[in-house]
């Protein structure tokens, strides 16, 4: 007989610490995916002053700034939650309200960044 | 699973994905500092920022901290996600060739004619 099980995404609720850890290997995967195309631009930008432009014109494109802001996102809160998991690892941080805190300081410090990098890109 | 031994333990794992990212947060202050200092970037001010052997070098040691980091988180969201034996090999496979050759090409850029 198969036990009953939960886990309708949209019903469960994740604690901060559950949201931060969850981004944290989404955001890790992604940028993972992206890694290839960087490389590629940063030989394109190098390889001539054609090269160059290319790249800056692609990146300049509005799609694309939404898809750079994505990148800066991922980066911005991939790298805050691992600091984050640096400070568990020497046990900072632990104790449940002080874990909730942290939590919430690493999405606001990556909302934060991109939203800096959005008015760097598009204002 | 032998206790006395941190064979298979997922330190050595654990430790590497830490030290590569201590070395890559490293790299990214060199990184800022640098095009801090180069900026405003046209063409021969990018390709300058690259020419000498120090920022090639960090450039190279990024890379690599990169796919040893990027190895480690890879591997643990296969573990978690993807059961079936035969698929799991062959994303790790992928995932292996993917890093192993970002990292040559890189090297390539640097100090090849790529």
């Amino acid at each position: 007989m198969k036990r009953p099980v939960f886990l309708s995404l949209f019903l469960l609720r994740l604690p901060v610490m559950g949201w931060v850890s969850i981004l944290h290997r989404v955001s890790g995967a992604l940028l993972f995916l992206v890694l290839p195309l960087l490389v590629w631009a940063l030989s394109a930008s190098l390889s001539s002053e054609a090269g160059f432009l290319y790249v800056h014109a692609w990146v300049s494109h509005p799609f694309a700034k939404w898809l750079v802001l994505g990148l800066v996102w991922a980066l911005a809160q991939h790298f805050f939650a691992g600091l984050r998991h640096l400070a568990l690892d020497i046990h900072w941080g632990v104790q449940l309200h002080n874990a909730r805190r942290s939590s919430a300081a690493v999405l606001a410090a990556g909302a934060g960044v991109t939203l800096l990098a959005a008015w760097a890109l598009f204002a | 699973m032998k206790t006395s031994t941190l064979a298979h333990t997922g330190t050595t794992s654990w430790l590497v994905q830490r030290a590569s990212a201590v070395v890559m947060a490293l790299a990214v202050l060199v990184f800022a500092w640098r095009l801090g200092r180069a900026a405003p970037l046209d063409y021969p001010a990018w390709k300058a920022l690259f020419e000498t052997l120090s920022m090639r070098v960090v450039t190279l040691l990024f890379t690599a901290a990169l796919a040893l980091h990027a190895w480690v988180g890879m591997r643990d969201i296969f573990m978690d996600y993807v059961h079936h034996t035969g698929i799991r090999l062959v994303l790790h496979l992928g995932v292996l060739l993917t890093l192993a050759s970002c990292v040559l090409w890189m090297a390539a850029i640097l100090w090849g004619a790529v």
